[in-house]
């Protein structure tokens, strides 16, 4: 479950940085701290997280359509597969502070910079994916559906793309999960959500805010992970065996 | 009804044509099965038909139309095509598999539905159990099943088979062969089949082109073919004992009727009068039936000894394998020899009995013919 560990370390990077405050403050209330600071700003709390999902939602669906239609036309050209896979590995392993760096001069600071990284990190688990996943049906499914008279677009929507879904699907839930880890450093840029808390907490010294920017984002990580996986496995669920009887 | 004229196959990067000039003439409602070794171009020169591979050269006519000018999905609509792993859909069910061409032809909703489930009480599949399950539900045999009804169920003159049989248990592979003859026997279709197996060859076609490296090697009827092989190649594939593949070209029903048929006896039949047919059975058993003739059971010598009962329905035994009527006598064969036993009882569709093929019968028939 890699997926799970951006979130997580997030928690325990904030969690440290609390302790390591609290150390020199010499003040072992942080938890009592924690729960008076929910409780008062639960406003900006619930605002600030409602942004982040917004960030995410609106980077994931973006990046689901175009991976989803890159990965499909490479599916058919097996030489620029390669290259475009390779493409997206590289925009994956620029650190997130470098590549939200790259992205203020072309598009300020805001909102928008925030939504193209997010995107530029999650095409590469969709794209290959779905590459792959089309990739790797059975060629004598594709054969059968050719032979008996189907059209290219027809093979496409009515044959490839669902039974390429499961793992379309498993793409799209690595991607979400980690680009709702990533958008916490979108708040760097000006792009709102649970990092706010986090970055103001550090330069404040205030480790409430830190604790409760990091389990905000976990539980969104944990929430989006749940509810795709929950997705995957209804979309597997057609086609499964059922009873066989012999003949 | 097809018609290919010096058709070659070159696979870019390869020097070595895996098809080459081939001439085939096969005519309308024959089955012509093409026959040989891995990689001798069997497979290729099927696939040209519908033009999943395009040939190098040559001319391809269907229906006296030029196949290779002809729009390619109508061109494929119009034939039917099973291949060797079936290649069913496994997100839909068996309905909608079935379903495919016709949805691709934009029938009706209704004319489909109608069609699919006559194709599946054709093909032995009820409609009622079956149109709802998913691929992976069913066993091999009834897959098989699936990917026939689907190739034919718009009704398509030309019906291409590769291997349609390949991946079952020898007994299924029998029943389905069988079955598949006699749904052709009221179609009439024009079938291209592929095997490497000879027996099947020899079992289900009219016409036999048995193929070397790309190139026909004879084209003849299954007969012409045991009888006089054109030369080596073709007689080592036929195999040294042809007189035994001969009983794949004769069905039991042929023969039957000359036998003279062993009476069966009623459930009620009591212990002496059992005692006494045992004795003038060649088998040394006696088939049991009930009043509307349809097969209960077998007794034999030893189910006497250790009786149970005072009539015959009281310890009679399962019938272990019957066959039906339209099978060969090469599948009466194979039926005894997985059984072990020197006989094998005859049903027709309904279960009835129609009488007794004992290993003798066989041997009698092979002796005839050498």
């Amino acid at each position: 479950m890699d997926h799970f560990i951006v979130p997580l370390l997030n928690l325990f990077r904030a969690a440290e940085s609390g302790i390591v405050l609290s150390a020199q403050a010499e003040d072992p209330g942080v938890i009592r701290e924690t729960i008076n600071y929910i409780a008062r700003r639960i406003d900006l709390i619930g605002e600030l997280m409602l942004e982040h999902l917004w960030l995410v939602i609106i980077a994931i669906v973006i990046a689901v359509v175009v991976s989803v239609v890159v990965g499909i036309i490479i599916s058919y050209y097996e030489r620029s597969a390669q290259a475009v896979l390779w493409l997206c590995q590289i925009l994956m392993v620029i650190p997130s502070l470098a590549m939200l760096a790259f992205m203020v001069p072309l598009f300020g600071i805001g909102f928008t910079t925030g939504v193209v990284a997010l995107i530029l990190y999650s095409l590469l688990p969709v794209v290959r994916n779905t590459y792959t996943g089309i990739r790797e049906l059975s060629p004598a499914i594709v054969e059968a559906a050719k032979g008996m008279g189907m059209t290219e677009w027809r093979i496409l929507t009515k044959i490839k793309i669902p039974l390429a879904t499961p793992v379309i699907m498993a793409g799209i839930r690595t991607a979400t999960v980690m680009v709702v880890g990533i958008a916490a450093i979108a708040a760097y840029v000006g792009a709102g959500g649970l990092g706010e808390l986090i970055f103001q907490g550090i330069s404040r010294s205030n480790e409430p805010m830190i604790i409760v920017g990091a389990i905000g984002v976990s539980i969104i990580a944990l929430a989006f992970d749940f509810l795709l996986h929950w997705g995957e496995k209804h979309f597997a669920a057609k086609g499964k065996p059922g009873e066989v009887t012999e003949e | 009804m097809i018609k290919l004229e010096g058709i070659s196959k070159i696979f870019p990067g390869q020097k070595h044509h895996a098809v080459k000039n081939l001439n085939l003439e096969i005519n309308k409602g024959d089955v012509c099965v093409l026959v040989g070794p891995s990689g001798c171009g069997k497979t290729t020169t099927m696939k040209m038909i519908n033009r999943l591979y395009e040939p190098t050269e040559g001319k391809i006519f269907i229906g006296g139309e030029d196949a290779l000018n002809k729009d390619l999905i109508k061109l494929r609509l119009d034939i039917g095509y099973v291949i060797q792993e079936i290649g069913l859909f496994p997100h839909m069910t068996i309905e909608q598999n079935i379903a495919t061409v016709p949805n691709e032809k934009h029938w009706p909703k209704e004319k489909t539905k109608e069609k699919v489930e006559e194709v599946m009480n054709l093909v032995g599949l009820d409609p009622k159990i079956f149109k709802d399950r998913y691929p992976a539900a069913l066993s091999g045999g009834q897959r098989q099943r699936v990917g026939v009804a689907r190739a034919m169920v718009a009704d398509p003159p030309i019906m291409l088979m590769d291997e349609p049989f390949g991946a079952v248990d020898p007994i299924t592979r029998a029943r389905l062969q069988n079955e598949f003859l006699r749904i052709q026997e009221g179609m009439e279709k024009t079938i291209v089949f592929v095997t490497h197996d000879i027996d099947e060859a020899i079992k289900m076609s009219e016409t036999i082109v048995v193929m070397r490296e790309g190139e026909i090697v004879q084209h003849a009827t299954p007969s012409d073919l045991l009888s006089a092989p054109a030369d080596e190649f073709v007689s080592n594939l036929v195999g040294r004992n042809r007189s035994i593949k001969r009983l794949h070209l004769i069905r039991i029903h042929e023969i039957l009727e000359e036998l003279g048929r062993v009476k069966p006896i009623p459930e009620d039949t009591k212990t002496d009068e059992i005692k006494k047919r045992l004795d003038e059975s060649a088998t040394r058993t006696v088939m049991v039936v009930d009043s509307d003739n349809k097969l209960k059971g077998v007794i034999g010598v030893n189910d006497l000894k250790q009786k149970t009962g005072e009539v015959a329905a009281d310890y009679y035994q399962d019938v272990m394998e019957t066959i039906t009527n339209d099978a060969t006598l090469n599948d009466a064969l194979s039926v005894m020899l997985e059984c072990g036993e020197g006989y094998v009882a005859v049903v027709n569709e309904n279960n009835q009995y129609e009488g007794t093929i004992t290993l003798g019968d066989l041997l009698n028939v092979v002796k005839e013919d050498s």
